[in-house]
This record gives structure tokens, sequence and C-alpha cells, in this order.
């Protein structure tokens, strides 16, 4: 018996430790797949470079972008909804929606994601489409990729890379338009005026984009992304999948051979189409892998050759597991709706959508004024000349209208004290005072709230109230320090 | 799909039926694992990472040596760094603090701007050269002065404070220092009892101990000259206000009684030279802006509104 070195096979040929990539030369197809392909790019790609061009009327005070990610000042716009830095939970709920969405889809649809709105599906769906307009259809790029460097290759070589480019550039130049007010970020950009960063990012988001979308492609969803191992473990025997029904098509036999004796042989005349078309560049007829993104378009493929052949479609088909094995013991599949309305995907359906009540409703309750105080403690109390107690008070008035607004703001408690700002002078003093707040700002005010000798130490609270048309209110709780008797 | 055990020895390197792929030859409790290839792209992004390596040794400081390390071509530091960020700081602040200076003190509340950074300028600089003896809170101490309160031995508006702190008190060598002396009445001139009647007036004044006839003789022969008749003080002699509810060593019998006899008489340092007149002039405005402020009255502008939105 001999003994084989890990790195040789037992055919005795040298294993490599690293593997080149194999071109994928996908071919055109059409199909009903195709067109819904078709029809998500141009959404997800229409609503990725057009967004950040919508405008958004928000009065004098505010961009009027309307999708606007203000990192300067700190604000996230988006349509009729602003954000602020402390209302971050939106945001997080967001994203924990789209992450809970992406559970719900998996577990009934499958990798519906991987297939269709994935950028990383989208931009390779597009850069392949550059293929073939440049190099042509599956065949031709193939004699292409083979064909020795000449000036043919070169010219179309360097076309094809510059269209990538441009590709990679605009990707990279939308992606900036959302931190910025757009026309004039574009003006800027041009003229070389803007933010060092900003070239910066269009430089990098321009190499990854013709990196990952020009030439990683299905290497991105192989071994650099997570999430097909992810969806593995939360797809079960319900989810719908891409699957080539052995059941049926096995075993292969082209057509002349099906002809000559049509008895053995099965509903797949092999081909070859759904190889040819596919994306990633797997065989579906191996059965699901990690490979396939269940893109669909080998159904396509499939269901036209079905067509020519005269036989039934959906020898590749979105198929649960389980329906697999009711298929092969002849029984009927069960129906749609019932696949898909089950425990799992109604309890994350009610999870998602009780989380999106929820931030809706936070949304329209919310006020858009805000009291903070922050009381001085060092020292805690003053004891001034006339033997009355000074506090002192750091107030915030926070406006989150785009709109300068007058604030009344007012002392609950605390009988017989009055208080003055530190921009005001101490004969003013007051129970109540007016401060205008600029629009869309955090106002800052030092209040002294000054209380008679003996006042004993109490809880009392700052109340605001805006004074115009919508008067809104809050209030903040404090507490008055005094020397203990 | 898993062939039937053929011994330890002979699966090294064994192809995996369902793959097509080499075995790495280990086993535990039936789990092998297949010799896949690495993707090439991954080795030459390591590649790339070893050249990024070295470029980055060769530019910045990167091999510790026995006292430093090396330097790099692009000579680099984070000290230089922060030189850097210091001068440009310093230009930044360059316009703002030209301005103070050209602005006199009295005429500060009328640039609410100014005012503003001069009051942020002033509060760094306490924390830097103050809270020594005023405390982090300008709350002071016995014997330190509250600056918190509406109770000025010097004055209490924007100038005096300024020439407070530019001068300091009894400072020697400084010919405008502010100085006052109080005589020691324990050293033969009042006895203790009489001291004890004096003090019980002084209280008497803010209403802490009842009026006393002989007190009250005492305090109009010995004390009226400098705190005046009714005790109200006098900034133009430094002489304290003895009828409010303030007390610089304490507002006991006893505290009182201990002033009278041997007076402390407190010592700042005038500010002038050590500190740049700008550094004092932020420091006024800080003081001023503590609450008890003086001649605040022309100031009472609406205020004006915030450029910064944040």
């Amino acid at each position: 018996m001999t003994r084989h070195s890990p790195l040789s096979p037992d055919d005795g040929a040298p294993i490599k430790l690293y593997a080149k990539r194999k071109a994928v030369f996908p071919q055109k197809i059409d199909g009903h797949f195709r067109r819904l392909k078709w029809l998500v790019m141009l959404v997800t790609l229409g609503i990725y470079y057009g967004t950040p061009w919508l405008r958004w009327d928000r009065g004098p005070y505010a961009p009027d972008q309307a999708v606007l990610v203000d990192l300067a000042h700190r604000r996230f716009y988006m349509f009729g909804i602003e954000i602020w830095p402390h209302e971050f939970y939106f945001v997080a709920g967001m994203l924990i929606m789209a992450g809970i969405g992406l559970f719900l889809i998996t577990s009934a649809v499958g990798r519906a994601w991987c297939g269709y709105s994935c950028p990383q599906t989208v931009w390779t769906d597009l850069f392949q489409h550059i293929d073939r307009l440049i190099d042509g259809d599956r065949n031709a790029q193939m004699r292409l990729a083979k064909a020795p460097w000449g000036p043919g290759k070169i010219a179309k070589r360097s076309l094809k890379w510059a269209i990538y480019l441009v590709i990679g550039f605009w990707t990279g130049g939308a992606w900036i338009m959302y931190f910025a007010d757009a026309p004039t970020l574009v003006r800027d950009f041009w003229s070389g005026q803007a933010a060092p960063v900003a070239y910066i990012t269009v430089a990098i988001l321009t190499l990854t984009t013709v990196m990952l979308g020009g030439f990683l492609r299905e290497q991105v969803c192989i071994y650099m992304c997570p999430w097909p191992r992810i969806q593995s473990a939360m797809m079960d025997e319900k989810s719908l999948t891409v699957t080539y029904k052995h059941w049926r098509g096995e075993p292969r036999g082209s057509l002349k051979k099906a002809r000559a004796a049509p008895e053995p042989f099965g509903d797949c005349i092999d081909c070859n189409q759904c190889v040819a078309v596919c994306p990633t560049g797997i065989d579906i007829r191996e059965g699901p892998q990690i490979g396939c993104i269940t893109c669909a378009l080998c159904i396509d493929a499939c269901d036209r050759v079905m067509a020519e052949v005269g036989r039934p479609r959906g020898l590749i088909d979105y198929v649960t597991l389980e329906d697999t094995e009711r298929e092969i013991a002849g029984e009927a599949p069960r129906p749609a709706w019932k696949t898909l309305l089950r425990a799992r995907t109604v309890l994350y359906f009610l999870v998602w959508g009780g989380i999106g009540l929820g931030l809706l409703f936070a949304l329209g309750a919310r006020t858009h004024v805000d009291i903070s105080v922050e009381q001085d403690r060092n020292p805690p109390f003053m004891l001034m000349s006339d033997g009355s107690v000074r506090n002192g008070f750091t107030v915030k008035l926070r406006n989150m209208q785009s709109r300068p607004r007058d604030m009344r703001v007012s002392l609950e408690g605390l009988p017989g004290a009055v208080m003055w700002t530190s921009e005001m002078p101490r004969e003013d003093a007051a129970r109540a005072l007016t401060q205008r707040v600029p629009p869309d700002a955090t106002e800052p005010l030092r209040i002294y709230v000054i209380a008679a000798t003996g006042t004993p130490a109490q809880d009392f609270s700052f109340a605001v109230t805006t004074l115009g048309d919508q008067p809104e209110t809050d209030i903040a709780k404090a507490r008055f320090a005094a020397p203990e008797e | 799909m898993t062939k039937p055990d053929k011994g330890p020895t002979s699966r090294a390197g064994r192809i995996d039926e369902a793959t097509g792929t080499s075995t790495v030859g280990h086993e535990w409790d039936g789990i092998e694992e297949l010799d896949t290839p690495m993707p090439r792209w991954w080795l030459i992004a390591l590649y790339i990472t070893i050249v990024w390596g070295v470029i980055y040794v060769v530019l910045y400081p990167a091999w510790p040596l026995v006292h430093g390390a090396t330097q790099g071509v692009l000579g680099w530091s984070s000290r230089g760094q922060l030189a850097q960020e210091m001068e440009r700081e310093n230009d930044r602040r360059a316009p703002f603090l030209a301005a103070l200076a050209a602005t006199p003190i009295e005429n500060l509340p009328e640039n609410p701007d100014l005012m503003r950074q001069a009051v942020a300028g002033g509060r760094a600089a306490f924390r830097v050269n103050c809270v020594q003896c005023h405390g982090a809170g300008a709350a002071g101490g016995a014997g330190y002065p509250n600056l918190n309160d509406d109770d000025w031995l010097w004055g209490g508006d924007l100038q005096s404070i300024e020439r407070t702190i530019a001068h300091g008190t009894r400072q020697p060598g400084d010919s405008e220092t502010h100085t006052s002396f109080m005589p020691a009445f324990g050293d033969g001139i009042l006895t203790t009892a009489q001291m004890g009647q004096v003090a019980d007036h002084v209280l008497s004044l803010s209403g802490k101990a009842r009026d006393n006839a002989a007190g009250a003789r005492l305090f109009a022969d010995n004390c009226a000259v400098c705190h005046g008749a009714d005790g109200h003080g006098s900034r133009a002699v430094g002489a304290p206000n003895l009828a409010d509810a303030i007390w610089l060593y304490g507002g006991k019998k006893r505290d009182i009684v201990a002033q009278i006899a041997h007076p402390r008489h407190g010592v700042m340092p005038a500010w002038q030279g050590r500190l740049d007149p700008a550094t004092i002039r932020m420091l006024a405005a800080y003081v001023h802006s503590l609450g008890g402020g003086e001649a605040f009255a022309e100031a009472a502008a609406p205020p004006a509104e915030s450029d910064d939105a944040s």
C-alpha cells in the first residue's frame, strides 16, 4: 500500500493550493424571470442613482434635498422626516426591519435577495450586459478570451474596461451625493473644490465597483459573503428554491438518442442551456449548492428548451424541499399559500410589521420641541449678598422645526423664585422668560434661579411652550439646592 | 456518499465523490475536511498586503530600536501632527484674539458673538490658572472670594474685574494693585470684651444679633471710617460690606472677633506679564458671566440668533 502525500490525490497529480477563477460567460436569455430581473435592476439602480436629485421643500432654513445624510450637522433628512442624533433609534429600527425582512424573504422564497436585489448581483448583471454589448454573446466571449492579444482584442478590452470605469465612477459619484447637496457637490467636484474625502470616496468606490462587479463577480458570493451561509441556516423544507427535478429529467439523453429509444430517458435532453446561462457558472442539476443565487435564469432557459421540444415546462423550477419529496412520491404539490402562510413566516411578518408600526407611531407622536436641564454641581447653590439662594442651570431648548420659534420657559413649583439668564440683567428676573430659538437648532441658556432666604431644597420643573401656531410643550424636572438650616 | 472506511492511511488525499475534491486526510468521528484550493485572488490579496506592509515600513515609523524607532522617509510623527494641528488651531483663533485685543472690555457686551467666545476662552484659562485658589466652580473658600455671587470687594463690572486680574491684590511691586489694610485691633486698641461688642453690632447689621449701643459706638469710632456708618463698606478702600450675607473669613461671631483682632489679608498675584492681555480679558468676561457681574444693563439687547445650527 502506497502512502499518499496529502498534496497529491490517488491519481498522483499534484493538487494546487490555489485555484484560478474559472471565467463565466453567461449566455443571453429571455423569459419571465429575466424580465423580472430587468425590472428589479431598473428600479434599484434608478433609486440609487436618482434619489439624491429629488428635491423636497423644507423652507428657507433646511436643505431642500429629499434624502440627505448631513453628517456635518448631524441630521438625516428623508422626505418629510428629519432625524436628529438622539432619534437614531429610527435608523436602528429600520435596520432591524431590513434584517428581519431578509429573514422573512429567505424563509418564504429562499435566496431571492441574492438572486434579484443584492447590489453585488445587480451590478454583476449590469457588467455582464456590458460584456455582451462589447464582446458578443457567450461563444464570442469565450473565443475572445482564448484569442491572442491583438489590435482587435486590445480595442475591445480597452473599451469594455473604460465602460467599467465609467460605471464604477458613476456609482461612487452617486454615493457621495447622499451626503451633500447634490447640484452643489457636482459643481464643486468638477471644479476641484469638493472636500478631499469626496474624491477619496469616489476613487475607492470606483475601484471596488469595478473589482467586485467587473472581475470578482460570483467569487464574492462564494468566498466573501457570509450571507449565503447564514441563509442556509434560515431556509427550511418549506422554502422555495431553484430545483432541477431529477426524478423527471434523469437519465439524460439527447433528442436523437431519445427518438431512437425513448424508453429509458427522462425529460432532460442534456442541452446544457441551464449551465450556459448561469451567472455563477454552476450546474443546477448537481443539486442545491452555495454557488446558486436562485436568480432563476436556468428556469427561463429550460422552459424555452422544453417548449421547443414539446415537453411540459418546469423541469427546473422553484420547488420546496417538501414538494420535491411529494412529487417524487407522485403526490400533488401543496398549494402555494399553504407554503407561504406558515407559523415561521407569519411570525417573522408580525415582528417585522410590529416594529414598523411602532416606528410609525413613534414618528407620529414625537414632538418637535425639547427641553433638557443640567444643574451646576460646583457649587450646588450660591448664597447672595442679600441672603437669598441662587442655583445655576444649563437649560437646552431644542427646536426641531425648520423655522425659528419663540419659546416661553417657565418655572413650575418653587414658589417665590424667579430666574434670569446670563444674557439679561438680573433686574428683569421673572417666573417666565421668552427665548427665540433658531430653526433646527439647540439653544443653550445659562439660567439662574433665585429664591428667598430660608427656601428649603425641593423639586421643581422647567416647562417650555412654543409660541405661535401649533404650540408644543415639554417639561424637565430639576432640583433646587439650598443650604441646610 | 462516503466510501467504506479503508483505514486512516488510505484516507489521506482520497477524492471525495460528491465534490471531486481531495480530502486533507484528517478524520474526526467520520467528519473529514476537504482540501479545497483557495481562490487565486485570495493569494494575490495576501501579496498586496505584504507589498503594502513594506511600503508602510519605509514611509512611516515602524521598527522599534533600543532608543526610539525607525523614522520613515515621510518624517511623520504623532508629535509633529499635533504641532501642526495646534498651529492650525492658533491660526483659526488668531482673528478672534486680534478682535478681542482691539475691543475695550466695556464694549464687549455689545458684541455678543465675541463675548460668547471670550467667556468660553476664559473658562478654559480659568481651569488652568485660577482654580487652585478659587476652586473649579469659582466658589472660592474661606479666605478665597467666591466669584459667583454678587458681592465684590473691588468692583464687579467688566473693567474692574479685568483690572483686578491684571494687577492682583496686595501684589508687591505693582503700583496699580489693590491694597487695603485693616489694623489689628487686638494689639492694644480694643479689649476682648469690646471686640465682642463690635462683633455683635456687625452681626446686627444683617439681622443676626440684637442691637447693642456699646458696640454701635465702638463701631462708629473705630470702623465707620472705612466700612461706613451703616457698615456697607467701600470699594474705594477695599473695605468689605459687613451688612450682607457674604463673609470671606466666616460669619460666626468667633470668626468676626478673630478678624477684628488680627485681620488676615489675602493676596492675589498680578496676572499682567504672566498671561497675555487677551487671556486676561477672556478671564474677566468669564468671571463676569458667572452670575454676579455688574453693569450689564447696556447689553440687554435681544439674544442674537446662533449662526451655528448644531
